[in-house]
């Protein structure tokens, strides 16, 4: 073992150097000599026909190598853009997915939908021969919320949708739901927003499509969390390139969030384009464009009614969704408001008796897609709002009402589909309890009256669902994906180790942290272990990183491997040193026969795998071991935050004092990476109950294209943190680790909403809580009519 | 073609020239034409810190400010910090407190720290907090990067530049 970089250790990170000094290597930093730019002409209107389109101007305009249409991918026979999970509604049909071309052809349905590339010769060029772009359009009504999208005589935006409706998918026994809340002693009932969000990674998309003529291949480097898939759907639903004639490579990505999981009409143009011009081809979003065209998060309307018996313990929850999902399915927006939500509806809390529905819209709105949490925010959302409500109108006190409904006995089967299988819930709330130091919160409550401020204390005890996930469980629940994560082990001549993950780091520190569980197993100094990702020729395959699953599924994959990597090096010392392979110990950069001073270093084991001068007869050379790991279940990362807030009553203004998390993460390998993931997490979710919200007009165009109008969190909007862990080891892989990617996204926005809604006394409160919905909150619980 | 125009500057202290397209953003120019790919095309829209530099020794945005109007200027961006690949205390406390996770915004929040400590080399959490307050971090929660401009500090009075 080596303890100074092992698991626990807080090494600091390898790849920080190149980022620190300016040298990240960006996609948009990648240059190419012979590089054209892409810029798109983009729909003006949320819903249109397109009638004609006049390049004649655009392809005499200076620069311009060539005008692509929609009209013309077709031709090339090019495939619609795909939605990757089936569901199916109660009544047995398929969802519908409505046709995406990655240009438009006859219809746009969203503003910003691609209708024409133009490829010139520099970005200036390029749109300023966009801009030349004559599109005729015949506008039709739109419709941006969900809701409104289900009402009778609504505007349709795709026809083999009818009332828009993508899917009405139930979970859970309704008959005995709707019993359980008939036979309750107090129902609560909560109308429940989960506001639109922007994903805002700081590195907009982009591509950058090279078409190799001379070998017809194709390499497209881009800002992808999962290059593999990537070529995947790029080859097989596309019909782009073949997928042994494309290389994807995603090399520093700044910031995914979920944006980056999907695949666009952009990199899908760019390539195709490559082929077509014979140039390298680039693009690169502004912000604008992301805001427009990178998929959006949350936006669920919710009606939730949670019964509870006389001693507060819930007889029933019933909640209905209606999940907008924009204009067309992308690529995996069909699991978020399903399996990734209804699945985690029973939150910390023992429920007999769950059921819920949700009804997936098409709307004239960018689509929908997973954003950091993906469903699981929108589920903690509900149930921890419903119980912190409950609470108040029964009179008890919020965490001891949550105490009395927390599961106990692992593992512990939900009735909606996952099985628990370890946690600690009431240690998790009393280490935040503790840390809070809530027994001190009326003094500072009553202090911050004395400076003419509302304070107020609002808990949330989350759980979500990581480590993304076992293939036949997700298959049989309709992916289109297995979701094992691959890991290949080279140890080289010289002894020093390459590891290929099909794992991607875009922020997540990934070349320290597993680097870290070979150095402290096998005694080796980090600097001797490479972590090689994200690049489809040199990883064979893997399925990306996303839903906290690196941990959990990438790092058990290179167990796996090193586990194999360890059993052959043993074999080779024990026939070397003339000992049996039972007694041979790898530990300190060594080889060992235990209690003897016989031993090979470490390198020397290496080099005899590759000389094969004096291997066990009949072992093939070489030291190079695979994995393909499939995870047994999910794992339940869990815990309890806690938010403190000050509310000025004269405008509105939300500042969040104090946050304290106690977070269950199993394992961790690196406390300073997972405190660094702890600590973002919450910034979103501050963000998104004070600040971010996304914004259409009623006839779709949308209002917050820019960080003028879409209110990011900064540095003066956000408290230090209290950060405690409490563990319970994950059963399920061989590290024990849950993940930690998103709990703080999940946890923290119904923290602080209940806090608000604890200072101003009106618990009637939807997110983004800005200083005008706070100021008028507190306006109407002063009114007397509106007094509770 | 668009015109070029001739744009001659200090660039990490080494005297530069080159041609660029008329109206084309110092950001630009320095990724496209200059070669120096640390400042980052966060929005192009002078809203989120990921572009800045430091010109004449003060702190601004290279995506709204024209490159042919910083002929004759003094450029200091991230990549020009390191010395004979010693990293600048600013960069090292970055490195130390953990500042970076996907590293797209780190070279504008040097460069914004740097401007801060040049100006006020013992600076109150406020004041960090207010001198980063331009810079958008989506990572991080800002914790880590406000402490590390405090250590820098603290590490180096009075000599950040």
């Amino acid at each position: 073992m080596n303890d100074a970089v092992g698991i626990g250790a807080r090494v600091k990170r390898k790849e920080d150097r190149r980022f620190i000094i300016g040298s990240g290597r960006y996609t948009d930093d990648i240059r190419h000599d012979n590089q054209a730019y892409a810029a798109f002409v983009r729909s003006p209107h949320a819903h249109a026909k397109v009638v004609g389109i006049d390049a004649s101007a655009a392809e005499a305009s200076e620069g311009v190598v060539a005008v692509l249409t929609g009209r013309q991918l077709v031709d090339d026979k090019i495939g619609n853009l795909i939605c990757g999970w089936a569901i199916t509604s109660r009544d047995g049909t398929p969802m519908k997915m409505g046709p995406w071309s990655a240009l438009a052809t006859d219809r746009v349905r969203y503003v910003g939908d691609a209708v024409v590339a133009v490829i010139a010769d520099t970005p200036a060029l390029a749109r300023r021969a966009a801009e030349k772009v004559v599109v005729e359009y015949e506008e039709l009504p739109a419709v941006v919320s969900a809701t409104r999208a289900l009402e009778p005589g609504a505007p349709q935006v795709h026809d083999l949708a009818p009332g828009n409706l993508i899917f009405d998918w139930v979970i859970g026994d309704e008959a005995a739901t709707d019993a359980g809340l008939r036979q309750a002693a107090h129902v609560t009932e909560m109308r429940i927003t989960n506001n639109r969000l922007s994903p805002n990674a700081m590195e907009p998309r982009s591509a950058l499509a090279v078409y190799d003529p001379a070998e017809g291949h194709y390499t497209l480097y881009t800002t992808s969390q999962n290059p593999h898939v990537a070529r995947l759907v790029l080859s097989a639903f596309y019909n782009v390139a073949p997928e042994n004639k494309l290389r994807v490579v995603a090399p520093d990505v700044g910031g995914g969030f979920g944006s980056k999981i999907y695949i666009y009409p952009e990199e899908i143009t760019c390539l195709w384009a490559s082929m077509k011009t014979g140039r390298s081809v680039k693009w690169t979003a502004d912000r604008s464009e992301a805001f427009m065209t990178d998929a959006h998060g949350r936006d669920h309307d919710t009606v939730a009614r949670m019964g509870f018996d006389k001693d507060g313990r819930i007889t029933g929850f019933r909640v209905d969704t209606v999940a907008n999902l924009g204009a067309y399915m992308s690529l995996f927006s069909s699991c978020v408001p399903t399996y990734l939500y209804a699945t985690l509806l029973s939150g910390q809390y023992d429920i007999g008796n769950i059921f819920c529905n949700v009804k997936a819209v098409y709307t004239n709105t960018v689509p929908v897609d997973a954003y950091r949490g993906a469903g699981r925010p929108e589920a903690c959302y509900v149930i921890e709002r419903m119980m912190e409500t409950a609470a108040r109108e029964m009179n008890m006190n919020p965490a001891e009402l949550r105490r009395r409904n927390f599961i106990t006995q692992f593992p512990h089967q939900t009735p909606v589909i996952m099985n628990y299988d370890t946690g600690g819930f009431g240690a998790g709330l009393d280490a935040a309890l503790r840390a809070a130091d809530v027994a001190s919160f009326p003094a500072r409550k009553a202090e911050a009256a004395r400076r003419g401020k509302l304070r107020g204390i609002g808990y949330s005890c989350y759980i979500e669902a990581c480590g993304i996930a076992p293939s036949a469980a997700v298959g049989s629940l309709g992916a289109g994906v297995g979701l094992w994560e691959s890991a290949e082990v080279r140890v080289n001549p010289v002894g020093t180790i390459e590891v290929f993950t099909g794992s991607h780091s875009h922020g997540q520190g990934h070349e320290t942290t597993f680097a870290q569980i070979i150095a402290g197993r096998f005694g080796l100094p980090m600097e001797n272990i490479s972590i090689i990702h994200g690049d489809t020729d040199r990883v064979q395959f893997g399925m990306g990183t996303y839903g906290s699953r690196s941990g959990a599924v990438g790092m058990s994959a290179i167990v796996k491997a090193m586990d194999k990597v360890e059993a052959k090096v043993k074999k080779i010392a024990a026939h070397a040193l003339e000992a049996a392979e039972d007694d041979i110990v790898v530990e300190g950069g060594a080889v060992k026969v235990a209690g003897t001073d016989r031993q090979m270093l470490w390198h020397e084991v290496s080099l005899a795998a590759y000389t094969g001068h004096n291997l066990p007869a009949g072992m093939e050379p070489g030291l190079k071991e695979d994995s393909f790991y499939d995870p047994v279940n999910f794992t339940f990362p869990a815990g309890t935050y806690i938010a403190e807030v000050e509310v000025d009553p004269d405008t509105g203004v939300t500042e969040v004092v104090r946050f304290t998390a106690a977070d269950d993460f199993g394992t961790l390998i690196n406390p300073m990476i997972v405190e660094g993931q702890v600590h973002g997490g919450i910034a979103q979710g501050i963000g998104q109950a004070l600040l971010e919200n996304v914004v259409y007009s009623e006839n779709g165009q949308l209002m917050t294209g820019s960080y003028m109008d879409y209110a990011m969190p900064r540095a003066d909007h956000v408290p230090s943190y209290t950060i405690e862990h409490t563990t319970t080891p994950c059963p399920g892989n061989p590290l024990g680790i849950k993940g930690c990617g998103e709990a703080g996204a999940i946890g923290s926005p119904p923290a602080v909403i209940n806090a608000i809604t604890d200072a101003i006394g009106n618990n009637d409160l939807q997110m983004p809580a800005t200083p005008p919905v706070v100021w008028a909150a507190i306006r109407a619980a002063a009114r007397p009519a509106a007094a509770a | 073609m668009a015109k070029k125009v001739p744009v001659q500057v200090t660039l990490n202290g080494e005297e530069r020239a080159e041609f660029v397209e008329s109206g084309a953003t110092l950001l630009n120019a320095l990724r496209g034409r200059f070669g120096d790919t640390s400042p980052k095309g966060g929005c192009h829209q002078g809203t989120c810190g990921a572009c800045s530099v430091i010109i004449d020794g003060e702190l601004k945005l290279s995506c709204l400010t024209l490159a042919e109007a910083c002929d004759g200027a003094e450029i200091v961006t991230t990549a020009g910090l390191a010395t004979n690949s010693a990293m600048h205390p600013l960069q090292r406390a970055f490195a130390e407190g953990f500042a970076a996770q996907c590293g797209f915004c780190t070279p504008g929040m040097i460069m914004a720290a740097k401007a801060l400590l040049d100006q006020k080399p013992d600076p109150t959490r406020e004041d960090v907090i207010e001198a980063l307050s331009g810079n958008i971090c989506r990572c991080t929660g800002y914790e880590p990067i406000i402490q590390a401009v405090l250590a820098a500090a603290a590490a180096s009075p009075h000599k950040a530049a």
